[in-house]
């Protein structure tokens, strides 16, 4: 299973990639082949106020809709557009694809998140 | 703990397949593939399904035709031996038990083929619970077979070829909705009818439940080299969606009357007495309140089961089944309208998705036609 080390991950599947003060999100390479061929992705509107485990979008394989959770609280500030046409560049390249990304209000929060080696942990308990 | 086909061992050999409880069936949704890919090799090539949990039932006796033509309103006096019907099977209010298929082998032997969330219900009401035993009539002998029999779908453009290579050259022979049951696959005794649930020409393959595993992997390892793959639920579900054959519980249930549901076709009103035929009459007179149309989304979004449709502000129905489909690139959906509002193809109609109402419009359906 593929868990890159400069990442932190949440018990929801999700990866985040700290840049400054911004966060990108992003489901796991686990998620990606549990979900199946994702066949649509609903991006978030920029600019949203976001909490940390609030729900923010959506992922659609063929078979059955998911939702992404916010790891952090912030302020919504890009989408990947990328994704409105191509939403199976998540299953090809699950850590390369970020879904959006957040202006962090409390950056200590990040500090909850599970690193590579405890997400690999939880992945073999689960 | 939930059932399992004889080929469940096989599935481990394959690497990424998924397992999901599929009413009560621990059946893979993709093999290795993935449902996309699974999907194409049907509409292209050929693709190999197990479906061994679907139910049988054998019907025999003096009274099996005249009991089969009552049960169902398809018409099986019609019915030739070694062909195959496909019927709905109504309560007597019209809703729909289950929809299958019937096989005859002459006037006194039927099989039918149930589907597997249905079978045990289906079993009671064809041997308990209707008014034809209810009245004491003569009935047949019944048999299910549900637990020895298993069966697996050969689907695809590709299959014919394929299967008379397997089966012998009399494969090319049977035609659409027939089924010959004295052939062999690698000197098993099979049963093999035309017939299918993806649009696609194909065969479904009839066993006994110990042989399964040895024909499964007959077939993959002959045609592993021109490319059939094993294919699992999902490609199953979004084949049959693109093709509008109707899923159990979703276009069709006790409260969906055939009729509604464009089955119209397979439904003889002609016919003799038939289990629902009271209501099904009445409701073609005084006119049919629904109807099962096919939508492709304007805005983005996939409609979902059980999503409300609205037009101009009304509820007016739900969706059914939807998706996105493979061979089209497109979000489509199968909804449960109102029949009297007049719509036209290409009229524009909103689905709720999530809360917000998206646009979509009528289309022709199927989706997708190959044969």
């Amino acid at each position: 299973m593929n868990i890159p080390g400069d990442l932190k991950y949440t018990e929801g599947h999700e990866w985040v990639r700290v840049e400054g003060n911004v966060a990108y999100v992003g489901i796991s390479d686990h998620a990606q082949h549990e979900l199946g061929d994702i066949v649509y992705v609903e991006l978030p509107e920029i600019d949203t106020e976001i909490d940390a485990k609030e729900e923010a979008t959506n992922i659609e394989s063929v078979k059955a809709a998911a939702p992404v959770y916010s790891p952090v609280s912030g302020k919504i500030v890009e989408v990947n557009e990328d994704l409105e046409d191509s939403s199976e560049l998540i299953n090809s390249d699950a850590y390369g694809s970020y879904i959006f990304a957040v202006e962090m209000s409390d950056k200590s929060e990040l500090d909850s998140l599970m690193d590579a080696d405890a997400y690999k942990e939880f992945l073999e308990k689960e | 703990m939930l059932k399992r086909t004889p080929l469940f061992d096989v599935y481990k050999d394959y690497e990424g397949a998924k397992l999901i409880d599929f009413g009560g069936w621990e059946l893979p949704v993709n093999f290795s593939s993935g449902i996309i890919a699974e999907h194409m090799i049907v509409r292209e090539n050929a693709g190999l399904f197990d479906v061994s949990h679907m139910g049988e039932i054998t019907v025999e006796g003096d009274t099996s035709e005249a009991f089969l033509n009552w049960l169902l309103p398809n018409n099986v006096l019609r019915m030739k031996e070694n062909q195959c019907l496909y019927s709905p099977m109504c309560y007597s209010d019209g809703g729909v038990v289950d929809d299958l298929l019937v096989y005859k082998y002459n006037r006194k032997k039927y099989l039918l083929v149930v589907n597997a969330s249905n079978a045990s219900k289906d079993y009671k009401w064809i041997t308990q619970e209707n008014e034809w035993v209810k009245k004491e009539l003569n009935l047949p002998e019944f048999e299910n077979l549900s637990e020895t029999m298993s069966s697996i779908a050969f689907q695809g453009p590709k299959s014919t070829e394929y299967l008379a290579k397997m089966a012998g050259a009399e494969v090319k022979d049977i035609d659409f909705f027939y089924f010959r049951d004295d052939l062999k696959i690698n000197g098993i005794d099979c049963i093999i009818s035309r017939t299918g649930y993806t649009g696609e020409v194909g065969y479904e393959i009839y066993v006994d439940r110990k042989d399964a595993p040895s024909v499964w992997s007959y077939i993959l390892d002959t045609t592993k080299d021109k490319g059939v793959l094993p294919v699992g639920l999902g490609a199953r579900d979004t084949l049959r969606f693109e093709s509008k054959l109707p899923l159990y519980g979703h276009e069709l249930t006790k409260d969906i009357s055939p009729l509604e549901a464009n089955l119209g076709y397979f439904i003889d009103l002609e016919n003799d007495d038939f289990c629902g035929k009271d209501a099904l009459v009445k409701q073609k007179q005084n006119g049919i309140p629904r109807s099962l149309r096919g939508c492709e989304m304007i805005d983005k979004g996939i409609p979902r089961e059980g999503y409300k449709v609205f037009l101009d502000g009304k509820e007016v129905g739900h969706v059914t089944s939807g998706t996105k489909s493979p061979m089209l690139n497109k979000f489509c959906g199968l909804v449960l309208i109102k029949r009297d509002l007049g719509l036209k193809l290409g009229d524009e109609i909103q689905i709720d998705i999530k809360g917000k109402l998206k646009k979509a419009k009528l289309v022709k359906t199927p989706f997708y036609k190959n044969i």
